[in-house]
Order: structure tokens, then sequence, then C-alpha cells
């Protein structure tokens, strides 16, 4: 995916004075506020990542961008098809669209359906966009064997697979298709140093082609090996207090 | 009763105060309701009509669909044949044919050429029917569908539409549990490309015969209380598979008393040890072949004509 | 799936399955459900989620032309007579249409199947609907569908009385997809289920789901149901819609005080 100069300017995610709570009504409708007023531009090619302390909202932050959680106010927008998308305020079926062909989504757990192989989980994205299966399962093959998961585990639901080798298969499903937004939460927690070293070169490699990532990584090595800058997610926490 | 007095009731003019019954049994606004029903029938070509079937002299299931539609039709110029089962002589048969004659004073017959009205209980004769004749079908129960769809409602409605999908599925059973279409009597035919019937039970033998025939095809179910028609020169055509097409019945064997090799055979036992013969179903068929010279292997074998006497 | 395949699916994408304006469904002074709007591409599932009396049945059943609506439209991409309000065809036209473009799979397969007709019938059956008549290759795709729906293929002449449960359901569902339906219904398919059957059953559904690139709209009370199929759901309490949006986000940040409550009380295990 070659970027010229000028594009490279556009950025891929803008998130323009997002702010985030919850409320809960069964609770008494107690309000937790998270942030606000966030401002944020990835362009191509940068990984951005989170910092801040633990429960300060970075992987709600990256919820919200995907989608995964509703804004309270705000907009995110990001690159779909040569347009901007607000994601905040697209219709299911277009937020669908785009998490299915411009912007992925690399969570700690994977969401294990019982019954479908590790192949065919991995080669899934692919098929969702055309792709030829027995080319996709060529390029999902040679990925697992960078990861180093053991042959003898393709063809077997990952239900029963420990914490490492079910993170690589989330790795290689999130890897496999060349996404322009990729937004990362924690993806090497269980992995070993070999096996979070490929996944460095996975996500260097991924963005000289273009991509933009936002990443989480409690892992500091990991961190500074991938960051272009960091973000510090607890500067646009809700005052308390001043809250109005 | 003196034979003499039943004799002079047999005989007295209609309307006349010797009469014992209405003519015909049946009073006239009842006769002519079911005229009303019967055109209608014929108006539509296989459409079942529902009409005020009337307590008969017999309980349902022993013909009266059939006995209400040739009372309604039948005038003392008519020539009435019963058969059941093909045969004329059969009980019932019997029985109905002498109460036509009592109640509408009509000369009877056992030969298909000679009658106007024909009533039948499961057989059409193989004499080729004719103009102006009316053949009369006994019917158990006149919706081809009701063995797969309980619902009056939705038979109703796939009639209405003209959604006959269901019928096939019986087919299908059909061949998947016996390889083959194996229903043998009552095979449910498409009347005019519209209406879907049940014929009767009439061995599929017969279903040819229905299919652009001279004569006038009335068919009635006293119980479920529906009166049918195929008007003459109708297209039928029975259901099948482009793979399973539509075949009639044959035998090996031919008629044992007439040598017949182109009638419906019955099989009948003849003793303990096996034997059997096999015998045309329509007995007027085979009687007037006999007549006429013709000799199947068992033709020493008179079978007696028990009724010979009695009708005179 | 070639690309240009592919591509016709993403152009078909943009033109509404189903439109639906206003729906409601009254019986005198009490409400079925009340205005309920939305629209559905192909391929998309549904998920249609409430409680007892939520009026999430009489919403399926008033989209599905079981029950005409009180006020509103249902505007459906047929194949006979393109984007057309379903309740104003006339009633052969609709019957047609529901065989034609529809599947609706029950709850109780009891009221979805023929039980005194053979299973391999019951799948043929829809076949025989839409006119066809020739019984080797109807049998064969019989077959074939029974086959992907993982029955055991001796037991295809045998009377579904004589199945479990969870092959009932299974003929069901074989029944409902053999004639490529456009927009399948189902009214809590595994409802009445052991466990373990449910969990393949599901399964399956997803995986038919996905490869034929099926639009379906499932009615259930079970959210990790709802998690596993659908891509959109539609949040029902007393006739009304009260959260609608991507399954992942209406389970995972729930807004509307009862969403909140249905989700903290799925227990874990």
């Amino acid at each position: 995916m070659q970027q010229s100069q000028h594009n490279r300017q556009i950025p891929a995610i803008r998130v323009t004075d997002l702010r985030k709570q919850f409320t809960l009504h069964n609770q008494g409708s107690i309000e937790i506020p998270v942030f606000q007023s966030l401002n944020l531009e990835v362009l191509p090619g940068e990984c951005v990542v989170f910092v801040g302390d633990s429960g300060i909202g970075k992987s709600t932050l990256m919820r919200t961008i995907y989608g995964n959680y509703l804004a309270s106010g705000g907009t995110v927008e990001v690159q779909h098809d040569g347009t901007f998308v607000d994601i905040t305020k697209a219709s299911p079926h277009l937020v669908a669209a785009v998490r299915r062909r411009s912007m992925g989504y690399v969570s700690q757990f994977l969401r294990v359906i019982p019954r479908i192989s590790t192949l065919d989980l991995v080669i899934e994205p692919l098929l969702g966009n055309g792709v030829d299966p027995e080319e996709a399962k060529s390029r999902a093959i040679s990925l697992l064997r960078s990861l180093r998961l053991p042959e003898a585990l393709w063809s077997l639901p990952p239900a029963t697979f420990s914490g490492g080798e079910q993170q690589r298969v989330n790795i290689a499903r999130s890897f496999i298709r060349e996404y322009p937004v990729l937004l990362l939460d924690e993806p090497t927690a269980s992995l070993d140093a070999t096996n979070r070293e490929t996944v460095i070169e996975l996500i260097k490699a991924a963005l000289n082609k273009g991509a933009a990532m936002i990443g989480i990584f409690h892992d500091h090595d990991v961190r500074d090996a991938v960051a272009t800058r960091h973000f510090d997610v607890s500067s646009f926490k809700i005052d308390m207090e001043s809250a109005a | 009763m003196s034979s003499q007095a039943t004799d002079a009731a047999r005989t007295a003019n209609s309307n006349s105060p010797e009469r014992y019954y209405t003519y015909g049994y049946l009073d006239e606004q009842t006769k002519r309701m079911i005229r009303r029903a019967i055109l209608k029938a014929i108006a539509i070509p296989g459409y079942q009509v529902p009409f005020g079937s009337r307590e008969m002299p017999v309980p349902y299931g022993w013909g009266t669909g059939g006995i209400q539609l040739t009372a309604a039709i039948i005038g003392p110029d008519d020539v009435f044949k019963c058969i059941d089962q093909g045969a004329d002589d059969t009980t019932n048969a019997v029985s109905i044919r002498r109460f036509f004659a009592k109640v509408a004073d009509v000369a009877t017959t056992e030969d298909t050429a000679e009658a106007t009205i024909i009533q039948s209980r499961h057989r059409i004769p193989e004499h080729p029917l004719k103009d102006g004749q009316i053949m009369v079908f006994q019917v158990p129960q006149p919706e081809p569908l009701r063995g797969l769809e309980p619902r009056e409602m939705e038979t109703r409605a796939m009639h209405a539409y003209e959604e006959y999908g269901l019928q096939y599925v019986s087919l299908y059973e059909n061949v998947s549990a016996f390889g083959r279409i194996a229903a043998t009597a009552g095979y449910p035919v498409m009347v005019d490309e519209r209406y879907l019937m049940s014929p009767s039970p009439i061995p599929k033998f017969d279903n040819p015969k229905l299919h652009n025939s001279q004569a006038l095809m009335l068919f009635g179910a006293g119980r479920e209380k529906r009166i049918y028609a195929i008007p003459p020169h109708t297209t039928v055509r029975s259901l099948d598979f482009e793979d399973y097409p539509f075949e009639t019945q044959k035998w090996e064997e031919s008629c044992a008393l007439c040598a017949a090799d182109d009638s419906y055979l019955d099989e009948v036992v003849l003793d303990d040890q096996g034997q059997r013969m096999f015998v045309c179903s329509d007995s007027h068929y085979c009687s007037d072949r006999r007549a006429q010279g013709f000799r199947g292997p068992m033709a020493g074998h008179e079978l007696v004509d028990i009724d010979k006497d009695a009708d005179q | 799936m070639t690309l240009t395949a592919q591509q016709e699916t993403v152009d078909q994408a943009d033109q509404p399955l189903l439109r639906v304006h206003s729906l409601s469904k009254h019986y005198g002074m009490i409400t079925g459900c009340r205005d309920v709007s939305f629209e559905m591409r192909p391929g998309e599932v549904l998920g249609i989620v409430g409680e007892s009396g939520s009026g999430k049945t009489t919403l399926l059943n008033c989209l599905s032309g079981r029950l005409t609506p009180s006020q509103g439209r249902v505007e459906f991409n047929a194949s006979r007579h393109g984007l057309v309000d379903i309740y104003n065809l006339s009633e052969p036209d609709r019957r047609r249409m529901q065989r034609e473009d529809w599947g609706f799979v029950h709850q109780n397969p009891r009221d979805g199947l023929r039980m005194r007709v053979s299973g391999g019938a019951n799948v043929a059956e829809s076949l025989m609907n839409l006119g066809r008549r020739h019984y080797g290759d109807m049998r064969q795709a019989s077959l074939n569908w029974l086959n992907r729906v993982e029955l055991d293929l001796s037991r295809i002449d045998d009377k579904p009385r004589t199945y479990s449960g969870g092959m009932q359901q299974r003929v069901q569902i074989a029944r409902n997809l053999i004639h490529a339906p456009r927009l399948v219904f189902m009214d809590e398919p595994t409802g009445g289920l052991d466990v373990s059957v449910q969990a393949r059953l599901l399964d399956l559904m997803r995986e038919l789901v996905r490869d034929l690139g099926l639009a379906a709209i499932l009615v259930t009370h079970d959210m990790a149901v709802a998690r596993l199929m659908a891509d959109r759901l539609m949040v029902m309490k007393s006739g009304s819609v009260v959260e609608t949006g991507l399954t992942d986000q209406v389970l995972d940040d729930p807004q509307h005080p009862y969403t909140q409550l249905l989700v903290s009380s799925v227990l874990q295990i």
C-alpha cells in the first residue's frame, strides 16, 4: 500500500472534542465521567501509544474510537473509502463496513466461537472481503508459522488453547489483512519474548506500509520499539469537583 | 300390504295419491337446491360446491352423496344402472337400484350402453360412455389434501390460490417408501388445469376415462356435504413427477371367464390351497363378452346370477 | 467467493432488503408493539431481544406477514415485485412471496414441520411448493441439505415424530433454507433445547448464515444467543424499542436503563 507524501498529511483518525461518561441507571443513575474535550489526530504510518495510569480510560477511549462504546459528545472521524466517516453518528451498517474494511481491532481476549478452527478464524477477515479461500489459507499458514503456532493446532478450535496461543491466533487474525487503521489493546500481554519480537516486526511492517495505529502496551519494551509518540489520556480526565 | 297393492303403489303415477314416496324420495325444494349446486359444479369443473346434504335412509358412508345426486336428476324416462366395485349384483348396488326403481318409477338395467344414469362406487365401466350419459360417483372424502392438511381453512385457501405443492408431498412419500407412485386408488387429478380433485376411490386404471369423456361426471359426498363435477370434454390430468410418470395397472393374466385383456381385473381366491383366478371387475362387460362368444380358461365356471329374477 | 460476486454483494448491500415504518399493533387497549421503524440490508442479522411481554413476537408476526399491523408499513424487496408494502399485496401474492423469498423457523418444530410426513419430504416440500416436479433432483437436494444440517442420512425417510428435538429443529432449518430465501425469520430457534444441542445448532446456523449471505431476523430472550448471532440488536420493552445499535455496542455499553438491567442480569458461569 503505497502512500504518497501528500497523503501522509491527511489523518487516518481525527478525534475532536470527544467526551465519554457512563450513567448507571440501575444504581441510582450515578455518572462515571471518563474524559472530555479530547482531541487526537493519527497520521498514516504513525503509532500513537496511549499512556496514563491504570483505569484512566485508555481502553475506554480505544473502544469509543472503534464504536464499541458510544461517545457522550464530540466526533470520531475515520478514513474510509477516501472520505471521513464519523463513527459517533454513522449508521450501524456503515460502522460495520468501516470495521470490515478500514479499521481493525486487536483486543486482549480472543472471542472463542465453538467449532470454528484456528485456520477458519484467521482467514475469516479475508473471506469477508472476497479473497479466494485457497489464497487466504496460504497467507494464514505463513502468518501462523511466523508466530510459531504449532501446526497441530491449526485445525482445532482455540477454546482449549493457552492464553499465549489464543493471543497469537488473535494477532494472526488481525494482521492477515492490511487494515489502514489498527487499534491494538495489549496485543502482547500473554506472549513470550520471541513472539513479542515477531509481533513488533508485524507492527513495524504494517506501519511502513502506511497503516495508522493506536496502541495500549503494558510492556515498555514493546511500546518503545513501536511508538511514534505517546498520548496521555489522563490530561483529558474529567475533574470531578469542577464537572458541571 | 298385499302384493297387488304393492304393485299398484309401484306403478302409480308420480303425483297420484297411491304413491307412498315423493318422486325421487327427496322433496322438490331439496332437489332444486341440489340441482343448483350441480349447475355451479359444472360451471367450475373440479370445484367442491357445498350443499345441504339430507338425512337419507342409509347412514353416511353408504353412498348418500351419490343417492342424493341421482335423486335430484332422475326422471321417469331415465334408465338407471348401479354398480359397486364394478358389479351390478353386489348387495349395495342391488339395494340402491331397487330403491330408485321404487321411488322414481324408472327402468333399470345392467347394460352400460342402455343406461342414462350410472351410479357407481369404486369403478367406471369398461364400455366407453357416450354423450347424454351421466356418471354419479359416491365419494367418501372429497378433499384430496385432507390426509396431509387437516385444517379446512387451509385447504380452502390452497384451492382458492391454486397452491397444490402439498399434493406432491404425498406422491413423494410414495416414491420414497415404495420406489414408485404406489397409490392405486383415489389418485389425485387436475381438472381443466385449475382445480385439484379427488376422483373418488376409483382405481387409477380408470383415471384416463375421466379425461375428455363424452359423459357428464358428477361426484357427491353426503357426509362432507360437497358436490363436484367434470363436464363433458374436460381436460383431466393425473399428477406425477417428471421422472415418475403416471402409469396404469397392468395384469399378466386375462379375464378367466371372458379372456378380456383390456379390463380391470379382480383377484378371486378359489380355495384354501391358494388357487386364484382373475375376473373382470365390470360384471356386465364380462357377461356381454361371454354372450358374444368370448371364452376364458375358467369359462366353464358359470357365476350364478342371484338377482336375475328379483328385478322383474 | 470470487471478487466479482463480492462486488455485487457490496453494491446490492446498499439496497434495503426490508424497510419498516412506524409499525404498531394494538389489541384494543393493549399495545402489542408501538412505532417500530428500522431498515435491513442483505446479509445482515438483526436480533430482537426482550423478555416475555416485550412485544417481540407480535413484532415478528407483523414483519413476517402473519399479523396485519394497526398502523405503519412493512416494505420488502421481493424477488417478484421489487420493493413493495407486503400488506398491499393480495393474499395469494403474499403467500407466494412467503414461500419463495422467506423462511420462518418456529421455536417449536411441531409448528414448522409436518409431523406425519418423512423428514426428507418436509425439506423437499419447499421445492415442490415452488413448482419443482422432478423427484430425483428434489430428493438429492433434500439429502444434501439434511447432510448440511448434520442429520443422520439414514433417518431421512423417518417421520419427525421419531426424531429428538434437536433433530427436528435441524429439519426445520433445512426446510427453510433449501429454497435460498432472501430473509429468514427465527423465533427462539433454540429455545427448548438442551444446552449442548443449542450450542451446536447455533454454530450451524451461524455458519449457514455466513456462507449463504442470509439476512435474518432473530427473536430471542437469550443475550448470549444474540451476541453470537446478531450484527445488530433491537431491545424491546412493553411494546417499544428502547435501544438499538451494533450488537457489541448495545451489550458492552448499554445506554437505556432497561438494557443495562438485562445485560447485568445475565448469569456468568
